[in-house]
């Protein structure tokens, strides 16, 4: 029997299954991946996704391949007799290279994520003082979002403090998502616009989205806040400004006895009873 | 007490239910539960008005409730006899060893036999997995219909926690409790754990936790899921008490067990088992031991602090009035992410335990497998943050916790390179426990991959708190722990119990398992990644096929635990086939003495190969274990 | 007895306790429902009386929680339901006696009604946009579908306040009826919005978070 070397083999095996499953990944797969392409954020985020999972297919696939090559190649073939394989105890310039090569990676993902989020904050909340906060942050729209149990509302300073029950946006705008809770741990999370804020009680949550064209979004809770926490989920809107100026006037014009009882605009509040009613 | 010592053989029936067993710990228990309750209504009565006044309900009378019903359990069992003899002034004596010789009670009571507590683990650990297995079950159907339809909004929330708590607070012990109590004391060539009674103390505390969380549902449940999120747990029923007494009493347990092992490994070991001749399953519980004593208490302390705002109004964590939310999340999670490596480790010790076995070859890389474990569990104590990554919370330390958190996938890759390198032209036998360990290598690497997105911040914005994470840590958990446990019992079960498994029920149990997993958990990732939070109760209308899918696969997943159950019983009660000494011709210490292992393990100190693993050589000092007694 | 059969018999009895507890947990603790109210088909449209208590009745394993309860106007036949079953896309009038005292809002927007006929509601027998946020005792909402009501609460002051459901109309109370049209068919979930829990932290929890209390379903078929 000649000897074969598994070595190549195994390498072969690895670069065919890497050439064929990286670019299904990387052109196929990745650039559908939620959260789509709706704001800037979200398409930041598929680029982000797609180089993790590129980056990753030819880790899976090495350790896969691997694993099928030597099942295959190195089962035994003579199970009754009970025989021992080569006392083989480590190989150290494969460790080294193993701990190279996974360092770089692991370095580079770090870094790379790191200054995707420090670019424009990737729609993540980012407490009271964004470090990551896109260009034109000083132009933003304001939006506070108040969660309660169990539902949120949303309030415009820059509307007269008005507050609604419903969410719409403007189109192609900055937003400042300012969120915070009345009472447990909630989490503001708008799918399709990318952004994921936890409302925490007495904490002013920032999150940076741009919008781009109208269109219709989710709103979901994703924080266990309580028996309903399931059902905190409703539909948002982003529109063109023009239907977004007429929206919220007729806010303003709906809501005006509700907006009289309210107390001034502030980054966070802390309503009575806070402990035993 | 001497009564325990007095051979059972000749009393009638009814005398042997008399003394310190698991009967006296119940009624112990429900004696304590109402002097706990009557002191608690002592303190809450002249004060109704500064504590919860209209609740109905008294916490301090239930959390002293849970306190003294545990204590009295623990008298029961016998516990309190030791300290209370050596406080009279008696000589220490370790008479509840002898308890050995009693046949099947010795499992109802305090036994200071590795062994014994080792079969007391897997059968009391496996009764709460099924447990949690159930409300597994209960919630997926209650996920067929994208509304409320089986159970209702609350239920459904308390089934939720207590599927994750039973999970993440009992099964936590589901290596270190059954298999390294067995097994420490015999690889490492003694014939006890450092503290016996520390160990069985930490098994009754456990199933003492177990029995404390499922009478939450006589409590109104709780709604907090198994992370106890304050101030959500604040304004819990009573159920959130037991969820609080609970996890207390597990992370006591899992301190105590860390610390046993810890001790007995470091200063137990055989003469000549040096620290680089420990079997790799040894260094993983070490490794597991010190994350257990060091995070447990962090737990323990998280949920005083809630306790105390839930009984005597303080404010820990209550924004409004100088605390925090953030509070309970930063110590929970300093202790919650070490948790999951708990749970992780001692998986990665089984199967390179194992792969040198049923590869025929020695550890490839044994002192880098080490260097990963101990890599895993010092990296473990600083990644915490990233379940706190969209909460708003020192968002400027973000890459920290990312570059930390994607450090942990060096020292988990040698894990990695290690099975592969021992693989590497060995002679590979598809065996049972081979199979759930090569299907652990598949499970983990997409747990570890799917990992990469969670621990990115802008992928983690969608991902984060969505069924992606849960998809993701089934995959690690249950993917690595349950599948390396079902490995443990198939290799090391014929010889702790002495019989041995049907092989074919074994392999439908593997294939069934391991088909149903996939199929249960690969399409959550998707659910995550169209948007479906966790823990809901209902879902979009759109989300209902791939729900349904998910539903029918966990049942299939449920049906072949059945089968194993179905193993378990029809092989350890009926068939009785007696094992062979070694079946698996491991070159291991354990396999090397007789089945069953005697009483004593060894009758004089064993004298180990200074190789652990002596595959494809001759033994430089014959066998690999001197069995006790072989030449006398 | 042989030692084969003593096992055979323990593992049946084990496996039979099994399921018998599965089943008394499924049975007692999962499904424990309780019943619905169904509107009354009137001239002008679907008519449901609720009632809002400061207790639940003393024979409630809660009687000290708030809670909601359907009322008969003619038979002052009281119960403890809070599913409430409607035909779709029909108008309910809905008559709400308020016995609770007054609480406050966490959130003072609340105190306007929305998703209404009209977006306004009677107070014994006014019509009315918003109250005042302080003297709001209870809310009743259904967010899926926009339905917010703010349900004021008489004066603690006043005289012959109700304690425990049932109550009469001789106690001090509020009446407060509205009209809402009905979605598709389909499953939603109500609930008040103010921290009415006594003695729970945020004045949330308790009856606040428990079906059959301050929450519950509205089934339109």
């Amino acid at each position: 029997m000649s000897e074969v070397n598994h070595f190549r083999r195994v390498v072969l095996w690895w670069l065919l299954a890497t050439v064929i499953a990286t670019p299904l990944v990387v052109f196929v797969a990745a650039p559908g991946l939620p959260p789509g392409n709706g704001t800037v954020e979200s398409s930041g985020q598929v680029v982000d996704n797609t180089v993790l999972l590129g980056l990753s297919t030819p880790v899976a696939t090495a350790v896969l391949v691997y694993f099928i090559y030597a099942l295959v190649a190195f089962r035994e073939r003579e199970p009754a007799a009970v025989l021992d394989g080569p006392p083989i105890r480590g190989h150290s310039t494969i460790q080294i290279w193993w701990l190279i090569v996974t360092s770089a990676i692991v370095l580079f993902l770090a870094g790379y994520g790191s200054i995707r989020m420090l670019d424009d904050g990737s729609g993540g909340g980012q407490g009271p003082n964004p470090i990551a906060s896109p260009e034109g942050a000083n132009h933003a729209l304001q939006v506070q979002v108040i969660a309660q149990q169990w539902k949120f509302d949303y309030r415009w300073p820059a509307y007269g403090g008005v507050e609604t029950p419903t969410l719409e946006l403007p189109a192609n705008r900055l937003i400042e998502f300012h969120v915070t809770s009345l009472d447990v741990i909630h989490s503001f999370w708008a799918y399709q616009l990318a952004v994921k804020a936890d409302a925490n009680p007495g904490v002013d949550n920032i999150a940076f989205v741009t919008t781009k064209g109208p269109m219709v979004f989710n709103i979901h809770c994703a924080e266990l806040c309580g028996v309903w926490h399931g059902y905190m989920f409703e539909k948002g809107r982003v529109v063109p400004p023009a239907q977004f100026s007429s929206w919220i006037a007729a806010q303003q014009k709906q809501f005006a006895p509700a907006t009289k009882n309210l107390g001034p605009y502030e980054k966070r509040y802390f309503p009575a009873p806070q402990r035993r009613a | 007490m001497t009564s325990i010592a007095i051979s059972a053989g000749r009393q009638p029936a009814w005398r042997r239910f008399l003394g310190f067993n698991l009967l006296t710990g119940i009624v112990l228990a429900v004696v304590g539960w109402l002097i706990g309750d009557w002191i608690g209504g002592l303190i809450h009565a002249p004060s109704l008005d500064y504590f919860k006044v209209g609740t109905g309900e008294n916490d301090i009378g239930i959390m002293l409730g849970y306190l003294f019903g545990v204590i009295g359990f623990l008298v029961g069992l016998g516990f309190a006899n030791y300290p209370v003899r050596r406080l009279l002034g008696h000589p220490p004596t370790l008479a509840e060893h002898e308890s050995e010789g009693e046949g099947v009670g010795r499992y109802f009571r305090l036994c200071t036999d590795h062994k014994v507590v080792a079969i007391q683990y897997i059968i009391g650990i496996g009764v709460f997995f099924l447990v949690g297995g159930i409300n597994a079950m209960l919630i997926r159907t209650e996920l067929l219909q994208p509304n409320v339809h089986a159970f209702g909004a609350n239920q459904y929330l308390t089934l939720v926690g207590m599927h994750g708590a039973m999970m993440m607070g009992i099964m936590t012990s589901g290596v270190l409790g059954p298999f390294a109590n067995w097994l420490v004391p015999l690889m490492i060539g003694t014939r006890r754990m450092a503290f016996p009674r520390v160990e069985s103390f930490t098994f009754w505390l456990l199933m003492a936790a177990g029995v404390v969380l499922i009478t939450t549902i006589f409590m109104g449940g709780f709604q907090t899921g198994w992370t106890g999120y304050q101030p959500l747990g604040d304004q819990g029923t009573a159920g959130y008490d037991a969820y609080i007494g609970f996890f207390a009493l597990v992370g006591l347990s899992m301190c105590l067990l860390g610390f046993n092992l810890l001790a007995t490994i470091i200063t137990m070991r055989a003469p000549g088992m040096t620290w680089t001749r420990l079997p790799i399953f040894v260094w993983s519980v070490f490794a597991t031991a010190i994350l257990m004593l060091l995070a447990a208490p962090m737990l323990i302390a998280a949920l005083l602090m809630g306790g105390l705002d839930r009984t005597i109004q303080t404010a820990f964590y209550v924004a409004g009035n100088g605390g925090s939310a953030y509070l309970y999340q930063n110590l929970f999670w300093v202790f919650g992410h070490p948790e999951v490596y708990i749970v992780a480790i001692p998986g990665f010790g089984i199967v390179l335990e194992l792969l040198p076995v049923f590869a025929r070859k020695p550890l490839w890389g044994y002192r880098l497998a080490v260097a990963g474990m101990l890599g895993v569990a010092l990296l473990s104590f600083f990644v915490w943050q990233h379940h706190l990554f969209v909460s708003g919370i020192n968002a400027d330390l973000r890459p920290f916790y990312m570059l930390s958190t994607e450090l942990i996938s060096l020292p988990t890759g040698f894990t990695f390179l290690c099975a592969m390198g021992t693989l590497w032209r060995g002679r590979i036998r598809f065996t049972v426990p081979m199979l759930f360990c090569l299907a652990w290598a598949f499970n983990f690497l997409i747990g570890g991959l799917s990992g990469v997105l969670l621990s990115d911040v802008p992928s983690d914005v969608t991902t984060h708190g969505s069924f992606f994470s849960m998809a993701h840590f089934h995959y690690t958990i249950m993917g690595g722990l349950v599948f390396t446990v079902f490995a443990a019992i198939y290799y090391w079960g014929p010889k702790m119990t002495g019989f041995n498994f049907n092989e074919r029920l074994a392999k439908i149990h593997f294939w069934t398992m391991f088909i149903a997993f996939n199929s249960t958990f690969a399409p959550l990732f998707a659910l995550g990644f169209l948007g479906m939070p966790r823990r809901v109760v209902t879902y979009p209308a759109n989300l209902q096929p791939l729900n349904d899918w998910v539903s029918v696969s966990a049942f299939c997943l449920g049906l072949s635990m059945l089968v194993f159950l179905v193993n378990l019983i029809w092989s350890m009660l009926f068939k009785r086939e007696p094992a062979a000494a070694n079946p698996w011709n491991s070159k291991s210490a354990e396999w090397q003495l007789p089945t069953p292992v005697p009483v004593h393990d060894f009758d004089r100190f064993p004298v180990f190969d200074p190789d652990p693993y002596p595959y494809g050589v001759e033994p430089a000092t014959g066998p690999a274990l001197s069995p006790a007694g072989a030449g006398s | 007895m042989t030692s084969a059969a003593k096992r055979t018999v323990g593992t049946l009895v084990g496996v039979v306790a099994v399921c018998v507890l599965i089943g008394l947990y499924i049975g007692l603790y999962l499904t424990n429902v309780p019943g619905s109210a169904a509107a009354v088909r009137t001239s002008s449209g679907e008519q449901l009386y609720l009632a809002t208590v400061p207790a639940a009745a003393l024979n409630d394993p809660h009687n000290t929680w708030v809670s909601y309860y359907a009322v008969n106007a003619n038979s002052g036949n009281w119960r403890h339901v809070t599913t409430y079953t409607m035909p779709a896309h029909s108008l309910v009038h809905m008559t709400i006696y308020e016995y609770d005292t007054q609480t406050g809002l966490r959130n003072p927007f609340i105190a306007q009604a929305t998703g209404t006929v009209g977006g306004t509601f009677t107070m014994n027998g006014k019509p009315v946009q918003a109250v005042d946020p302080a003297t709001a005792s209870h809310i009743f909402a259904i967010p899926e579908i926009g339905v917010s009501v703010p349900l004021p609460g008489p004066d603690s002051s006043a005289k012959n306040l109700c304690s425990n459901a049932p109550c009469s109309l001789s106690n001090a109370h509020v009446t407060i009826s509205f009209t809402f049209r009905t979605p598709g068919r389909g499953l939603y979930r109500w609930q008040c919005f103010v921290p009415c829990a006594l003695g729970f932290i945020n004045g949330v929890g308790g009856p606040m978070a428990t079906v059959g209390y301050m929450d519950g379903y509205i089934k339109v078929v």
